[in-house]
């Protein structure tokens, strides 16, 4: 599974990068950049709250990368 | 005519080897060939009136191993083959909008041989079972637009093709050509990217299996359908196969667009433009999402998305801009980079704020104002972060050039800059010369 976040919904408040430290990093402009690995399966549950809270619905977890 | 009752008309098959293909049909006067002087060159168009999908020209085309002319270079089969497999009744849309700045091609074919991109547009359509084909193009290509209306009305009165033709004027903008932009603009919206997938040969056009294809890629299969993948391989190489139409700007005698075999060297092209019109430095490969290449390392190369791999550059957008030894290289790469900054679709905030900050970087060093140690960051950052490929693009068009002018780039940031030449590479949009 792989986190995406849709760059045209994102507004960077910054939520996911509050609730996944270890995956999510906000650049200079507050915009999250997205890991390039595969979500752990450990994490998915962290990951599926964080998609859940964003105020954008910007953010999924994807079964495939395209 | 292929009209019931009029026997076909067949012409003898060209030469595998003979230059032009593409062009091969233009006026001496440049003004667009009609449908009679088209068909007494060409031969009839190359699909009947006959209905449902023809598998076995996806094979024709699969078998030539024809790629994209639009610049993603995509396999032209597996795309015809994808859409066919979404179901039936999807829908044809040529892209005409041909945005990069530096590049006429796709007007000189919209412009001068219309039937040749109609007849393709057919047969794609013909291929995939498309009963609706829409061609847009960009708002600056006046000529091209006109010589395509008039060639759909000349088509419709004598009742050549089954596909029933649609024709856009779509925005002049930098990103209009992105082909998720395009569908969201003849739907109705604006003419910016989407959030893929689905990709439009999924869901495009009314929620309907679209196949997006650029105008040389159209006009490529009026010939292949015609005359076949054996003949159309005969140019080019075996696993880039065919010819291109490559726009040559910049220090040459001729600029202007040209059709060559894959392969050709570089050298050679600058060539049959008459040669160098001074020393070159460097030259500009792919358009302005395209890469720097130093001209003692160019030189060598041949035109061929395989051999421009090994200096990091593609074929891209096939224009090309020779630049002087007296023009600067950062000065002409900050102006285009503000140009794409500023064509930004304003979506995506990487692309807003990352394109953004390179510009104004770019702008301080060409000024000779001051370094800015976070440029390459930045530059980094911005990739793979919009929804479509405009950050990726303009990250590495200025990553080139910060790697092939570095000296130039130490120069400037201690004051003084090597060019002495007027703007080469153009930021306007006017009204393009149709060569």
């Amino acid at each position: 599974m792989k986190l995406r976040v849709n760059p045209i919904l994102c507004d960077g408040y910054g939520h996911c990068a509050e609730l996944l430290p270890e995956l999510v990093e906000l650049d200079e402009w507050g915009y999250p950049i997205m890991p390039r690995e595969p979500v752990s399966r450990s994490l998915e549950p962290a990951v599926r709250h964080a998609v859940k809270m964003c105020p954008r619905l910007a953010l999924s977890l994807e079964k495939r990368a395209r | 005519m292929t009209t019931r009752g009029e026997a076909l008309r067949h012409v003898a098959v060209p030469a595998p080897d003979a230059l032009p293909r593409l062009l091969a049909g233009v006026r001496d006067d440049r003004r667009p060939v009609s449908l009679a002087e088209h068909l007494d060159r060409e031969g009839s168009p190359p699909v009947g009136r006959g209905g449902g999908a023809h598998a076995e020209l996806i094979e024709l085309v699969c078998a030539s191993g024809l790629s994209g002319r639009g610049g993603g270079a995509f396999p032209t089969g597996q795309k015809l083959r994808a859409v066919a497999e979404q179901g039936r009744n999807p829908i044809v849309l040529v892209n005409g909008v041909e945005g990069e700045l530096i590049s006429s091609k796709d007007h000189v074919l919209l412009a001068q041989v219309p039937h040749l991109v109609l007849d393709g547009a057919a047969v794609a359509a013909a291929a995939i079972g498309a009963r609706e084909a829409i061609v847009a193009i960009g708002a600056g290509l006046t000529r091209g637009y006109a010589a395509i209306e008039t060639a759909i009305a000349e088509r419709e009165h004598r009742r050549v093709d089954r596909v029933s033709f649609r024709l856009v004027r779509a925005p002049d903008r930098f990103v209009a050509g992105d082909e998720t932009a395009l569908v969201n603009f003849v739907d109705g919206g604006p003419a910016k990217p989407t959030f893929t997938p689905p990709r439009p040969y999924e869901r495009g056009i009314r929620g309907i299996a679209t196949l997006v294809q650029n105008v040389e890629t159209v006009a490529n299969l009026a010939l292949l359908a015609r005359f076949g993948p054996r003949w159309f391989r005969a140019l080019g190489t075996a696993k880039e196969p065919g010819t291109v139409l490559v726009t040559l700007g910049g220090a040459v005698r001729r600029p202007g667009v040209y059709e060559i075999p894959l392969g050709l060297p570089l050298r050679e092209l600058v060539v049959w433009a008459g040669g160098p019109s001074a020393p070159i430095r460097a030259y500009l490969i792919g358009g302005y999402f395209g890469t720097w290449v130093a001209a003692a390392e160019a030189d060598a190369l041949a035109l061929l998305d395989s051999d421009l791999r090994t200096v990091g550059a593609s074929l891209g957008a096939r224009a090309i801009v020779a630049l002087a030894e007296t023009s600067c290289g950062i000065v002409e790469t900050a102006r285009v980079a503000r140009y794409l900054a500023d064509e930004s679709a304003g979506q995506c905030g990487p692309c807003v704020r990352g394109l953004d900050a390179v510009a104004t970087a770019l702008a301080q060093l060409a000024t000779g104002k001051q370094s800015q140690p976070r440029l390459q960051r930045w530059l980094e950052n911005v990739s793979g972060r919009g929804a479509c490929r405009h950050p990726d693009g303009a990250a590495h068009f200025i990553a080139s050039a910060l790697h092939v002018f570095a000296d130039e780039a130490a120069q400037h940031a201690a004051g003084s800059c090597s060019g002495s030449d007027g703007p080469v590479l153009t930021v306007a949009r006017k009204r393009r010369r149709v060569e």
